[in-house]
């Protein structure tokens, strides 16, 4: 019998060349995990061509997958269990795997020339660099074939199932029900029965593999606990599905249709596919000839009374920036989906970092304030992306939501809302027509509250009014160029604004006490290491605490007297400090920046590392600091 | 609202501030007229413009409007017409704002035959930012951005249009009321993206640039008139054709009285037909010069959508429409 590793939770890292199906492994790997019950978190890691040369090191397309009992945030520092599709995936994986890590290795795929384009000199299974790992050498390449060479396929054609064979082996080491990834290949290759019945022999060849007795010594078996999650109706969900269906609850919400006017770019694309297929929860989906079409398209959407959106990446932002002023000049609601990456220019367009805060905040010509928002995790793009349409609608307001490459692909289990329960969106209502009065000016009149104008759109009787991006007049709305009413304008721009954070409540601590030592403060999708990390640090050091922002701008009210409570305050971000510089700006704090851009998610270990070299070395309570050394 | 609009009722109480003698004004007089003769209902009509002199246009109709951005409207439009299919859209824009930065656009407006009016004056200048050259300036024009004249080759409007695949392209002048007012109901009439060029004179920067054709006295010689399966006659006494030669691709002017059976009569459905007109340069060709329907962009995208933009089912059903799984 194999053994049974009995673990709270696991990492497996999944990599090959981008053609090798690294992805939908990984995707549907998780799909089962989910169903069996397990919390987990994923970081799908791919090249950006869409198919890189064969065999080389920047070719590699990665999945990593964190499961468990424990309540998991991240897709973890370090994995337990590496599938390398070739020497390639292994070179580049190493560097990050735990000594007694157990690699899977298609050996199949370790012929001389693969081994050269890698960079090995020599063959790294034969040179004792891999003893501190338990390997399993299998030819999957080979082996594969055997299963699906009774269903007539090319040699590349059926080299293809390869991943479904690894899959069926990897299922088995975790124990996993092969019927729902069989019905998901009947269902994806319901046009090709040829196809289908290969992919399903080969993942069902992989997992008897698995099963057979001359190689249960070498497997081993895994049995992870199923996690204690709060009790409801689950499913796993990416950070763009969460987006989409947050999109068409809020367009429910408020009563109104979702116009998404969108230019493809990746990572954002994603999100235009998903929509494009909610026809029937009253969305629309436009693809634009370019970025400013795009936003320009969403605001007449959002002039014509439905709610324009649009979305982009950090290059697409910067051209729609003229636009986003006009929607504040006009005062139109839109959202605006920024799915950051790496930059700047074109820079690392597949892989995650949160440098686009500053164009969101201060990015525009002139004074031309807008709200920001920013989602934590994939399932909270949902309700984040709620408030932000929730904002724009009361405020009269473009709002900018801030997401990221790796949110939008990565996955986690996920309870499922009942939007009929959520709070319903209200619009800022179009007044009665009034025939005493211009109706120009009715276009106008402004909420006292919240600032808005009230939402009139061609088609309503008696409310026709001439709008455009030339300052007008802050009663009659006609155009005007009278410099006290400028000075008026302006301020009643950033009032409004800064209204919005009358309605944010007060900010939530996530961890730790509400003063003392050391204060973390994280936004956007550093919230799962951030979180596993400060866990971990308040075991030896109570006093550190964790708040986690979703309101950027404005920031929440009481953020200001939270920060004043703590000694120190540390703001870990995927960027140069751009929190860090907002937090200095708008409440005078004096944050230590924690930055990373690597393309890459924090790992917990280095950000526990950062903490632990800002607080004392032992933290005893009651006890003085230790004295200091000799040293004068 | 009366129940019959008069071209008074769509005035607004702004003063129109366009220079003295500027053609914007004789467009705009002839607009209000216009709209006020087809029934339209000001509050299903909307005026979408960009920057420039001409996009000052909404805030003279009292319908609803809306002045964008530089070369953005019939993107603003497009975004509009799908949200609310049943309003009549008109697109103001300039040879600057819809051929130079808004060229794009303009484009893709065309060719998705989305259903906007699209107005564009011509005038063959920047007037808005004191008289550069623009796109559609002829070779030589000297301004004060081109004080040895200007070596850019002119676009042609007509040419543009065709070229990206609009089914709707006329041309008028601005202070001929007739003309002009006959394009703009054909305009009004047509189900898909229509464009019409008004050749525009700006009196400070580029005045008389379309005298040679534009010139009241000498219309008649210089002005080709089209109307659909009529032939193409000018001259004071009609007594000129227009032939196609088939020995060089292009179009001759013949002796109608001689060579009646040579004249082409219109046909506003040909293509080529459409292409060698818009080059023709004496005479000039005014009125509908193509207009071949075909389904317009919003009429395809609801087609599949039987409720419109309404959902037909909650969100809280595609939620669980996956695989799901219970805790506790």
């Amino acid at each position: 019998m194999p053994e049974q590793n009995a673990k709270d939770s696991i990492v497996v890292h999944i990599a090959g060349d981008s053609g090798d199906g690294v992805q939908l492994m990984g995707s549907q790997f998780i799909a089962s995990t989910a169903l069996s019950g397990r919390d987990f978190s994923t970081f799908p890691d791919y090249p950006a061509e869409i198919r890189a040369p064969v065999g080389t090191t920047y070719g590699v397309s990665a999945y990593r997958i964190n499961f468990g009992a424990a309540p998991i945030t991240t897709a973890g520092d370090r994995p337990d269990v590496l599938v390398a599709f070739n020497p390639a995936a292994l070179k580049v994986s190493l560097p990050v795997l735990p000594d007694g890590a157990l690699l899977l290795i298609n050996g199949g795929a370790f012929s001389a020339r693969n081994l050269k384009k890698a960079g090995y000199a020599e063959d790294p299974r034969d040179t004792g660099e891999l003893d501190r790992y338990q390997l399993i050498s299998v030819d999957i390449s080979h082996l594969n074939l055997q299963a699906v060479e009774p269903y007539g396929l090319s040699k590349s054609d059926g080299g293809r199932c390869k991943n479904f064979w690894a899959l069926g082996l990897l299922m088995w080491m975790f124990d996993r029900d092969l019927k729902p990834v069989e019905a998901w290949i009947a269902n994806k290759f319901v046009k090709n029965e040829t196809v289908r019945d290969a992919n399903i022999a080969a993942l069902r060849s992989g997992n008897a593999y698995g099963e057979t007795a001359e190689l249960s010594e070498a497997v081993p078996r895994f049995n992870i606990r199923p996690a204690a999650l709060p009790s409801g109706e689950y499913r796993g969900i990416t950070g763009a599905e969460a987006m989409s269906l947050g999109l068409a609850a809020a367009g429910e919400l408020a009563g109104r249709p979702i116009l998404f006017c969108s230019y493809p770019i990746t990572p954002a694309s994603t999100l235009l596919h998903r929509l494009s297929r909610l026809g029937d929860l009253g969305v629309g989906t436009f693809q634009a000839e370019d970025e400013i079409a795009a936003i320009g398209a969403a605001i007449g959407a959002s002039y014509g009374g439905v709610i324009g959106v649009t979305s982009s990446s950090g290059p697409g932002i910067a051209l729609k920036t003229e636009a986003i002023g006009l929607a504040v000049n006009a005062e139109l609601p839109l959202v605006i989906v920024d799915s950051q990456r790496g930059g700047p220019s074109t820079g690392l367009p597949t892989k995650t970092e949160q440098s686009d805060l500053y164009q969101a905040v201060y990015g525009r010509n002139a004074d031309t304030p807008i709200p920001v928002v920013a989602a934590r995790s994939p399932g909270d793009c949902f309700f984040t992306v709620i408030e932000a349409v929730r904002i724009a609608l009361r405020h009269m307001t473009p709002v900018i939501i801030l997401s990221d490459g790796y949110l939008a692909n990565a996955a986690e289990p996920w309870r499922i809302p009942t939007v009929a329960d959520l709070e319903p969106i209200a619009s800022s209502a179009a007044p009665q027509p009034d025939t005493a009065r211009d109706s120009q000016s009715l276009a106008f009149d402004r909420n006292a509250e919240t600032l808005a104008r009230p939402w009139i759109s061609p088609g309503m009787p008696g409310l026709t009014h001439r709008l455009g991006g030339i300052e007008k007049d802050i009663v009659t709305g006609n155009i005007s160029y009278d410099p006290d009413n400028h000075q008026r304008m302006s301020e009643m721009r950033a009032a409004k604004v800064r209204s919005v954070a009358d309605f944010i409540p007060p900010q939530p601590m996530e961890l730790g006490p509400e003063s003392g030592e050391l204060l973390v403060i994280g936004w956007g999708s550093t919230y799962g290491p951030l979180y596993q990390a400060v866990k971990e640090i308040r075991e030896t050091h109570p006093g550190v605490a964790y708040t986690h922002l979703r309101h950027l701008a404005p920031l929440p009210n009481d953020l200001h007297e939270i920060i004043g409570r703590f000694m120190k305050v540390l703001v870990p971000e995927m960027n140069m400090g751009q929190l860090s510089t907002l937090l200095r700006d708008k409440l005078c704090a004096n944050p230590e920046s924690f930055c990373k851009v690597k393309g890459q998610p924090f790992l917990i270990s280095e950000l526990v590392e950062k903490m632990r070299s800002m607080l004392p070395p032992i933290a005893i309570v009651g006890r003085k600091p230790a004295a200091k050394g000799d040293a004068r | 609202m009366s129940a019959v609009m008069t071209a008074k009722d769509f005035e607004t109480s702004q003063e129109v501030r366009w220079c003295p003698g500027c053609g914007d004004y004789a467009i705009l007089k002839v607009m209000l007229k216009t709209l006020a003769e087809i029934g339209a209902k000001p509050e299903t009509t909307a005026f979408i413009s960009g920057i420039g002199c001409s996009s000052r246009f909404p805030y003279y109709v009292e319908t609803y409007g809306f002045h964008t951005i530089h070369g953005r409207a019939p993107a603003i439009a497009t975004g509009l017409k799908l949200a609310n299919p049943d309003i009549d859209i008109w697109v103001i824009s300039g040879d600057g704002d819809g051929l130079s930065i808004g060229g794009n656009h303009l484009l893709h407006a065309l060719r998705r035959n989305v259903g906007l009016k699209i107005l564009l004056f011509n005038n063959e200048i920047y007037g808005l930012t004191k008289g550069q050259y623009s796109p559609t300036s002829r070779i030589g024009t000297r301004s004060p951005s081109s004080p040895g004249g200007s070596i850019d080759t002119a676009l042609s409007p007509g040419n543009f249009a065709l070229g990206a695949g609009a089914r709707f392209f006329a041309r008028a002048v601005d202070t001929d009321k007739v003309g002009l007012g006959a394009v703009l109901k054909a305009a009004h009439g047509f189900d898909g993206a229509a464009m019409t060029e008004i050749f525009q004179n700006c009196i400070v920067y580029n005045e008389d640039v379309f005298a040679d054709f534009t010139d009241r006295k000498t219309a008649a010689e210089t002005q080709l008139r089209l109307t659909h399966g009529e032939p193409m006659l000018f001259g004071a006494g009609g007594e000129k054709g227009i032939r196609f030669d088939a020995e060089t691709y292009a179009l001759e002017i013949i002796d109608a009285k001689a060579r009646p059976d040579e004249v082409l009569r219109h046909d506003e459905k040909n293509k080529v037909l459409a292409g060698l007109l818009v080059e023709l340069e004496a005479p000039v060709a005014l009125g509908v010069i193509y207009r071949n329907p075909a389904t317009s962009f919003e009429a395809s995208w609801y087609a599949p959508r039987e409720n419109g933009l309404k959902r037909s089912r909650s969100v809280d059903d595609e939620l669980r429409r996956t695989n799901t799984w219970t805790v506790g």
